[in-house]
């Protein structure tokens, strides 16, 4: 029997998908066919309205299409995979550090993460342990990176909501925190700074002092943000009671982060199951119960205000000491110095491998050109990133580049809950209950 | 005591003589009138969106435009005629007569409405008897073309932005109306000549002390503030445009000279708002309460003025104007957009039952004083 190209997707019966479909909610479920197909499938009486992949406010490519009685939304549904870019697959075909350059572009706002969560697996594969010092610039890097990338769900969410001028403000103390990190690594986004071993290059003379200008100006500068929005009552109007999520759901969505924090739940990995010495920091995982945009909006605030905490606590016990493992079958041979024309490779350093040591070029030729090999094994290395649990499944083969890497992506798994949270909610407020989940579709499509 | 205001006003609209009627000519009144209209429609918008370009960079610590003419102010200008070369186009799903028309709907009441705006003493086109009703009255035929504009481009985001604009622009009507209606009846008179010479003259019951409407009618003019906020799309409240939920609402598909007809409906309807509440509430062209203008006689030392009192009368006018339209641009800036069932439940729970409060106790006081 011929199948019917124009049979609504429902129709069609899949025993395995039955199966994993029992005791679900329908609506997370979405079997193979032509997504024309779906849009035609809604009755007359509601309105389907396609928002997206082109949109003012779906955060890059995010495609919702919705179904309407009048502004009422009956049925949300994202459809995501207009960003896909082949990471996952690409990494096979690199050696291990150069896959940090790749991962590093997946979730752009939280790139640091992306790298640490790599690294971390990719450590714990090779059984070596991280010096100290790179442990605590991690840290105090990665919680800028929150900040920054908290900042950005701020500006963008308001924008959203009309709201230019917090748009404005979030750029701009962004900005800041991207001139930190383009100081250390040379670049503002996608630094591919942390690696495995350690970091690229030890941190600058003045990294200390600017932490420290830029930690009393992102103080001074929340206060506006709270004078600006906590108590403005369109604000309020326009976040509370919207968005509902329990903490029940989230469990069975697999929602992490600050979505399933604002439903109640202390549930941080930099408590859970520490990684670069968060043990040694002395900070609260910020909770509220109310579940709702608003909810989410406190608790990041106050996820920044607890980031600041813990860079002030790293910046007060920083070791000194190396940045990078002291094996050299691992350690990145190439020394980075400043020199007339910008950042360069150290001239000692290739006066050394030039005219020194052959081994150390044989060394240093081997390590860039074929990578170190890593043994075989399996690893799930999470982290906490601004959007929940970030966690790199990676598999080797005992070869030079990874045999899988599968990224948990933490914008992709809370995507999922975007139907719930905006069932008989208006179409104005699927704009919130979208920028509350802070989806970077860079991650979510990989 | 009744006969005796109605009496004034019919004494003072004997006076009012717009400075544009000069001889006894038809064709160069005309012209001259034609030529204030034209320089109100075009040049002041483009003050007043100068104006807010550059309040809402200062508030957002940016700088505003800075390279179009001396200090960005030709910002708008190049605007313009960037939208001019654009190419015009027209969704072929879209209904083209209606498409076409609905931009010029929305412009021309607005054009309309600056005939009856007095901005200086004498300084008006028409000093209608009816002016406050004609100037509401006319201005709701813009939301036509918005109507028009969201039904004809045959895009969904456009038909939801034009169902919006039209529900919101019914809700906020009414209080507007009752805002006004309760100026009218303090003033006595509906001509809005008359609404300013009524407040040059206003006293406060028992004492000398010369008052606009602005301290009697403050609830008025919050309502009314507000209103006009809403009749004008103006964020927070442009759900009708939104772009991060319906792209741009009912200007979606449109393009060119039409979408800068848009644009300049909004700006222009800013400063007749601007004008309207000037005039209602903040004593037109009289500097400050109680005090005459140079070279000028007549009812509260507001009319019959020498060309300095004139010219200081327009200033006034126009300074009120910006004020206005940089409380509307501070309101865009603090506050996110509002939701459509909010603004429905603001406009009918909130601003009605207090328009029509405002409006009785105004009538018990008139009767009493």
């Amino acid at each position: 029997m011929a199948i019917d190209p124009h049979a609504s997707p429902s129709s069609r019966t899949d025993p395995t998908l039955a199966a994993m479909k029992a005791g679900f909610d329908d609506d997370l479920f979405v079997e193979g066919a032509d997504w024309e197909t779906v849009v035609d499938a809604v009755e007359d009486e509601t309105l389907t309205v396609n928002m997206g992949p082109q949109h003012p406010s779906t955060h890059g490519v995010l495609r919702l299409v919705l179904e309407l009685d009048g502004e009422t939304v009956t049925h949300l549904r994202p459809i995501v995979g207009y960003l896909h870019t082949g990471i996952e697959k690409n990494a096979e075909f690199r050696t291990w550090v150069q896959g940090t350059t790749f991962f590093t572009r997946m979730d752009y706002l939280a790139p640091l993460f992306n790298e640490a969560a790599f690294s971390l697996g990719v450590e714990k594969l090779l059984g070596i342990e991280v010096p100290e010092r790179a442990q605590a610039v991690r840290v105090i890097l990665m919680e800028f990176n929150r900040i920054a990338s908290h900042l950005v769900w701020l500006a963008t969410g308001g924008m959203e909501l009309g709201s230019t001028t917090v748009m404005e403000f979030g750029f701009r103390e962004r900005e800041h925190i991207l001139d930190l990190f383009e100081s250390q690594s040379g670049l503002r986004m996608n630094h591919a700074y942390i690696r495995p071993g350690g970091i690229a290059q030890d941190t600058t003379d003045d990294f200390e002092a600017r932490c420290e200008a830029l930690l009393t100006l992102l103080t001074e500068r929340l206060y506006d943000y709270e004078d600006l929005l906590t108590k403005n009552p369109i604000w309020n109007h326009r976040l509370r009671d919207v968005g509902h999520i329990t903490a029940e759901r989230c469990y069975a969505l697999g929602v992490t982060g600050p979505l399933l924090r604002a439903a109640g739940v202390p549930w941080d990995l930099r408590k859970a199951e520490p990684y670069c010495g968060y043990e040694q920091y002395d900070f609260e995982v910020p909770t509220e119960t109310a579940g709702d945009c608003y909810a989410r909006f406190l608790v990041r605030l106050e996820e920044m205000r607890q980031s600041m905490r813990i860079i002030r606590q790293a910046l007060d016990t920083l070791p000194g000491g190396p940045v990078m493992v002291a094996d050299k079958r691992i350690a990145w041979p190439s020394q980075q110095s400043l020199g007339t024309d910008g950042i360069g490779n150290d001239p000692a350093y290739i006066r050394h491998i030039m005219g020194e040591s052959m081994e150390a070029l044989i060394n240093h030729f081997k390590l860039v050109t074929q990578g170190f090999t890593v043994p075989a094994g399996q690893v799930y290395s999470p982290v906490e990133s601004p959007r929940g649990e970030l966690g790199y499944a990676i598999t080797s083969a005992g070869t030079n580049k990874p045999y899988r890497v599968h990224v948990r992506e933490p914008s992709f798994v809370n995507l999922q809950a975007a139907n719930e949270m905006t069932r008989d909610h208006l179409v104005a407020d699927v704009i919130v209950v979208v920028a509350s989940l802070d989806p970077v579709m860079g991650g979510v499509d990989r | 005591m009744i006969e005796l205001t109605s009496a004034s006003a019919t004494a003072f609209v004997a006076q009012a003589v717009s400075v544009f009627d000069v001889g006894d000519g038809f064709v160069v009144p005309l012209l001259l009138k034609l030529v204030f209209i034209l320089a109100m429609f075009f040049v002041v918008p483009i003050l007043g969106g100068y104006l807010e370009h550059k309040v809402m960079g200062r508030m957002q610590d940016r700088r505003g435009p800075v390279e179009a003419g001396p200090f960005g102010s030709l910002q708008l200008v190049a605007d313009g005629i960037k939208f001019i070369q654009k190419e015009d186009v027209i969704p072929r799903a879209a209904d083209p007569w209606v498409f076409a028309m609905a931009p010029g709907v929305a412009l021309v009441p607005v054009l309309l409405v600056l005939l009856v705006i007095p901005i200086g003493p004498g300084v008006f086109a028409l000093d209608l008897e009816l002016g406050l009703f004609y100037a509401l009255a006319i201005s709701s035929i813009s939301t036509l073309g918005i109507l028009m504009g969201g039904w004809a481009s045959a895009n969904k985001f456009s038909l939801l932005g034009g169902l919006r604009a039209a529900g919101q622009l019914i809700a906020y009507e009414l209080p507007l109306i009752l805002a006004a209606a309760a100026v009218a009846l303090q003033a006595g008179t509906l001509s809005l000549v008359g609404i300013v010479e009524a407040q040059a003259t206003f006293l406060i019951p028992g004492t000398d002390i010369n008052l606009w409407y602005l301290f009697p009618q403050l609830l008025g003019f919050g309502i009314f503030f507000l209103a006009a906020m809403a009749e004008l799309a103006r964020p927070p409240f442009d759900m009708p445009i939104a772009d991060s939920e319906l792209v741009f609402g009912y200007m979606t598909e449109y393009t060119g000279i039409k979408f800068a007809m848009f644009l300049l409906t909004e700006y222009a309807g800013m400063i007749v708002m601007g004008g309207l509440i000037a005039v209602l509430y903040l004593g037109g062209w009289q500097l400050l309460p109680g005090v005459p203008l140079p070279g000028c006689e007549g009812a509260g030392g507001i009319f019959d003025c020498g060309w300095q009192g004139q010219l200081l009368g327009v200033a006034v006018t126009l300074g009120k104007m910006m004020l206005i339209v940089f409380l509307f641009v501070w309101a865009r800036v603090t506050y996110p957009r509002l939701r459509e069932d909010q603004l429905q439940r603001m406009a009918w729970l909130v601003l009605v039952p207090l328009a029509l409060l405002n409006l009785a106790v105004i009538t018990v006081a008139k009767v009493v004083f």
